[in-house]
This record gives structure tokens, sequence and C-alpha cells, in this order.
């Protein structure tokens, strides 16, 4: 199987469903020549001509208005946000419009979009550039939010978000972007809200988000070698959230953690959290359930001061330790 | 009001001469002319139902009432397709009563019944017919104006005959997207009609003193986008107008941009009590612009109508809203088991 990076993985799949469906179309501000801000979109402008790979003006809500209004009309469309951070500019079209619109409407119509967004940090790219805001976007029922971790999930969730008829936000990490990964040529999709055990493992359920599923990965080859056994839990779709796969992992291992880069106060492992110790699980859990957030604080520019906002492989080796060593 | 849009109404209201030109000049038949005055009845009948409704504690919610603006929504529909797409504001039940809505359905979704145009799910704010190519009204201000940018893409990428007409207030004039979107329509040539309805204020602010420049289709100007600011108390001005300015978009050269002015009867929702405007005002308006009294008063100087007929019509008009009532009266309420239905596709 080709090895590929979880950027061209994520053109692939938009270059093939381009070639399959001529009502997809993507929409955004520097994709053509430029390749848009990350390069992912290099190369279709010559294959697919201005009118598919459609550069806009600087005006985020009409993007996504635009989206939605083409959606409405039976096209597909993707649109790009340059960086996550922009998304707060669009955040009347995403909640209050494509998020609503098939309710409202008494089921009259459906929201077939995709906005991609670029999110994370570890780029030097200060506060407005690296935030991750899924569990923003989790609040507002109508909504899908995906967030693939490595290049296979990406190809297979990008090629099911396209052709799911709701509104989808395809949450990317920068600094994923050229991590490789195997990807078959072909045709193939992961189902949103399935999640996946990337590690099985007996002592502890640590459930991680996109880059965090690499850091946790790492943490679980090394801390194998110690005696301890970590299963690794990837959500992938984050709305809706598969929180049985969670639930049912807890019930083996007995112990939860859960590590996003998101700032902690407010983010998705309180939805996790809340959601097994509401469960059978409770009664099989030996050890407070812990989270492992990005710290309250916007995202620092100093390489030094960004790396400690957010979990390193160290914070999470750490905090394994403590809750299998019973020091918690 | 400025001056400008002022002399707008001054100077078309009034004289018959004038009508009977443009009315002969439109090529518009007395079928259609008579057509055009049982709409807005139906409109007009339509609003104060649903203030008497509200009034009697039958309405769970809020409504945005457009008595005073029938013509508006009269003059666009007959100046484009029944086929052409529709975008609208919340003050939209006369928009969808023009374009041939199934009352009924309104009536019910208004009190929130299961046999209402969304479920009961929307009412008086989100009423959409997908099946007549009516997308809907929004409920924030200037959240459909953006949307038409999309649903005028797609039919650009289609390469079809239909426009999208995108109807909006004065007051969403000043949001932003409304900037973005005239752009990005002028920029690519996408075939939509923006239609500013201004009825003289947002919720209580004028729009002179909301609007920096006015007339505010002058605006369009920035956009290299056509232009035209016209009486929307004149249903034939309107009709004429939009007829101008749908041919233009329809032809595929670009988007057009008609400003109509107006002023609502009603205040902007019923928690308004009108502390921002005169009796008087409102009763100028009334006795000395009313549309639907303009127009019946030309049709029967011109004896297309005669005084019993034109009695006849309201009579009729009055009678379907009755019957829409009854109708949504009727009707059951959607079942609790469906709460968690249409979220997700």
């Amino acid at each position: 199987m080709p090895e590929i990076s979880y950027l061209e993985a994520i053109r692939q799949a938009l270059w093939q469903e381009m070639k399959r469906d001529e009502r997809v179309f993507l929409l955004g501000e520097d994709i053509g020549c430029y390749g848009g801000a990350f390069g992912l979109t290099h190369g279709m402008l010559d294959e697919f001509g201005p009118e598919r790979i459609r550069e806009t003006p600087i005006s985020e809500a009409t993007i996504v208005a635009t989206a939605i209004g083409a959606s409405l009309l039976g096209m597909r469309p993707v649109a790009e946000i340059m960086f996550m951070d922009f998304i707060l500019l669009t955040l009347d079209q995403l909640a209050n419009q494509a998020a609503k619109m098939r309710f409202m409407f008494g089921g009259r119509t459906t929201v077939p979009m995709v906005v991609r967004m670029p999110a994370g940090s570890g780029t030097g790219a200060a506060s407005q550039h690296s935030q991750s805001l899924e569990s923003v976007l989790m609040h507002f029922p109508g909504l899908k939010v995906v967030n693939p971790s490595t290049p296979y999930d990406a190809k297979g969730l990008m090629l099911a978000a396209i052709r799911d008829p709701n509104p989808v936000c395809f949450v990317e990490h920068k600094v994923l972007y050229k991590t490789k990964g195997e990807v078959p040529e072909g045709d193939y999709t992961i189902p949103l809200g399935v999640g996946e055990i990337k590690r099985a493992g007996r002592d502890i359920t640590v459930v991680a988000n996109n880059i965090m599923v690499m850091k946790t990965l790492h943490v679980a080859e090394k801390l194998s070698e110690a005696g301890i056994e970590v299963e690794v839990i990837d959500p992938r779709t984050l709305l809706p959230l598969d929180t049985q796969t969670i639930i049912d992992s807890v019930l083996r291992t007995g112990r939860l953690l859960v590590v996003h880069e998101a700032c902690q106060t407010g983010g998705w492992a309180g939805e996790v959290i809340a959601s097994v110790v509401g469960s059978p699980a409770f009664d099989y859990i030996d050890t407070p359930v812990r989270r492992l957030g990005g710290k309250d604080i916007p995202i620092p520019y100093n390489r030094g001061l960004e790396k400690i906002a957010i979990p390193q492989e160290d914070d999470i080796e750490q905090e394994i330790r403590a809750m299998v060593e019973g020091r918690i | 009001m400025t001056d400008d849009s002022r002399k707008v109404i001054e100077q078309e209201a009034g004289s018959h001469e004038a009508f009977e030109e443009q009315v002969k000049r439109l090529g518009l038949s007395d079928e259609t002319l008579i057509d055009l005055d049982r709409t807005m009845c139906t409109i007009r009948h339509f609003e104060y139902m649903a203030d008497k409704l509200y009034a009697a504690g039958k309405v769970h919610g809020t409504m945005h009432l457009s008595a005073g603006q029938e013509a508006v929504a009269v003059g666009i529909s007959l100046a484009v397709r029944s086929d052409d797409y529709f975008i609208n504001h919340h003050r939209g039940h006369g928009h969808f009563i023009a374009k041939g809505a199934d009352i009924n359905l309104m009536m019910a979704e208004f009190l929130g019944k299961d046999t209402g145009y969304n479920h009961g799910r929307g009412g008086s704010m989100h009423i959409a017919d997908f099946q007549s190519n009516n997308l809907g009204a929004n409920g924030i201000v200037g959240g459909g104006i953006p949307q038409a940018v999309g649903v005028g893409l797609a039919l650009q990428m289609q390469r079809r005959k239909e426009i999208c007409i995108c109807i909006f207030g004065d007051g969403a004039s000043n949001e932003g997207v409304f900037h973005e979107a005239l752009n990005m329509v002028a920029l690519w040539k996408l075939p939509v009609l923006y239609i500013c309805e201004n009825n003289k204020y947002g919720m209580s602010m004028d729009v002179a003193r909301a609007t920096a420049k006015l007339p505010i289709a002058q605006r369009a100007e920035a956009y290299g986008i056509p232009w035209a600011c016209v009486d929307g108390n004149d249903v034939v001005a309107v009709y004429d107008a939009m007829k101008i300015a749908a041919d233009h978009v329809r032809a595929g050269i670009g988007p057009y941009f008609v400003e109509t002015v107006t002023y609502r009867y009603f205040g902007h929702s019923k928690s308004d009590r009108n502390l921002y405007r005169s009796k008087e005002e409102i009763e100028d308006w009334k006795q000395n612009r009313d549309p639907i009294m303009r127009f019946t008063k030309h049709l029967l100087r011109a004896e297309i109508l005669g005084e019993s007929q034109a009695h006849e019509i309201d009579a009729e008009a009055e009678q379907v809203i009755v019957r829409a009532v009854e109708f949504a009266e009727a009707s059951p309420e959607p079942e609790p088991s469906t709460l968690t239905e249409y979220v997700y596709a």
C-alpha cells in the first residue's frame, strides 16, 4: 500500500471525489495557484479549472454561506477556511444557519456541505492562528464534527464527509499534515460517528484526538516496555460522539484519561467523562477519571511557551503512570 | 426618511394618467391587475388575522407582520417566474403568499401545527416551501443575503435559467455580510436580484439614523451593480422596476439591486409599543399612501373594477384566511415522540 502524507491523503480524497461527482466543488481563499495556505489544493486548479476550484475574496462568513446556498440546490461544496480560528467569523452561518436549516424547515431539505479547517498549535503562529475549537462546534446539533489523526482516516473520513447529507466541519491538524501512513489508492469511506481503538491495552483507556492520538501512541509503546498496557481510542468524529466504544473500553480497563489540545475548560473531555461516569462503567472505575487539556490561556508565540501550553508526551506519560500506579 | 426617498414616493403617487400610461406600456391586462389587487387583499387579511389570533392568545411565539408593504411582495412575484428561487427575511408572510404558497399550510405553521410547512418547528419566522423553490425566511437579520451567493453560484454552474431573488430589510443592509455578498455576486456575475425592502425602521431605529448615506440602493454602485429605488407602495411601479431588474439578471450579465420604499403598519413584533414613531405618522401612511387603497382607486377610476366587485374581492380574500384558520385549528399538534426528528438527515 502506498505511503502518503495526511495532507496528500486529504487532497487525494478531494481529487477523487471531484472526478467521481461533478457536483463537488471547492471554494476558499487562495486555493488556486497558491494551493491554499498549506498547499493542500496544489495542482487542483490545473486539473479542474477555476469554476470548480473557486477562489474567493477574504469573506469567511460568505464563503460558508455560499456553500450553504449551493448545497440547497444540490451541489456538494467543500469550503476551506484557512485557519480554524477564522470560523469564528462564520459562526452565524455555521451555527444559526447550516446546523438548523433541516430542523427549522421541518426536514424538507438537507444541507450537504463540508467546511475544512486546519487547527492546532505548534507552528509559531500565535494566538489567532493556533486554536483547537472543535469543542465549540460540538455545541450545535445539526453539525457533524470530524477530526482525523492518520492519513488513512483522513481520506476515508473526507470521502464520507462529502457524501454525508449534513453539514460537516472537517477539522485538520496542521502539524499532522506532513505525517505519513499507508493509504489505499482506491475508494473507501470511514463511517462518521464511529470511533476506533488505535491500540488495545488492559490497564487504562486514553481517549485522544488528532495529534494527541499520535503522542499517546508513542507513550503507550514506551509504557508497554514498563509493563503498562494503554488502550488508545480515537473518536475520529466528535459530533456525534461514539461514547459506546469508550464505555466498553472503560468496562475492561477501569481507568479513563482524556487528552486534547483544546483548552481544558469547556473542552470535549468533560463530555466524554460525563458520558462514562453516567454509564454502567461507573461501577468498574478504579481510579479517579482525569483529563489533560491545553492550558486555559491563548496560545503564545515563543517556541518554549507554545510547547508547554498544550499536553506533551511527558505530561501524558506522567498522568498515565500516576493513575495506573494509584498515586491519584 | 431622506429627502431622496421621500421624493421617490411623492413623484409617483396620485397621478391617474401616469398609472394608465404605465399599465399600457407594461401590457398589464385587466385580469392581471385584478389579481394583484386580490393578492394584496389576501396578504392584508392574513396579517390582520395573525394579529387577531395573537390577541386571542392562540399564537405561542412572535410574528413580524407586513401590513402596509403588500405592494412589494406582489409586484416582485408578478415580475419573476414561479420557479425562480426566493430567499426571504423574517417579515415574510406576504412574499410567501404572493409566490403562491398554500395559505392553509402557512397558517398551520403559524399556529405550530404538524400540518404546517415545517411541521411546527419553524413558526412565522422560518416558513419555507422547497417544492416551490422558496428557500425560507430567516430569523437572523441579513442571514440570507450571503446564502444568495451560493444559490446564484449553483444556478450559474448548473447552467440554469432560474434566478435567485433575495429580499431583506433596511436594517440588514448594515450587516457585514451584506457587503461581502454584494462584492461576490458582482465579481462572479451571479443571477441574483437583491431587493431591499426599506420600511423605514429597523426595530425602532429610523433608517436615516442607521444609514450614513441614503438611499440604501446607492451602495450597489460601489460594487458596480445597477440599481433602482422605487415607491414600494405603488404595485405597478414595483413591478416595472422588478421586471427590468429580473430581465437583466436572467440575461446572465450579473446581479441587480432594487430598493423599495414602504412602511409597516404594525410594530416590529409583538413587543413593540410604537414609542419611536407618532400615531400621526402611521395614520398619514395609512390614509395617504396605502398600497391597496391607492391601487384600488386607480382600478375603480379606470373602470377595471366596480365598487361591488372590489368589495367582493376583499370579502373573498378574507374568507380564504378564515378557512385557513379553520384548517390550522383543526390540525394536530406535532407528536412529542417526534421531538428529535429532522436534526440530521
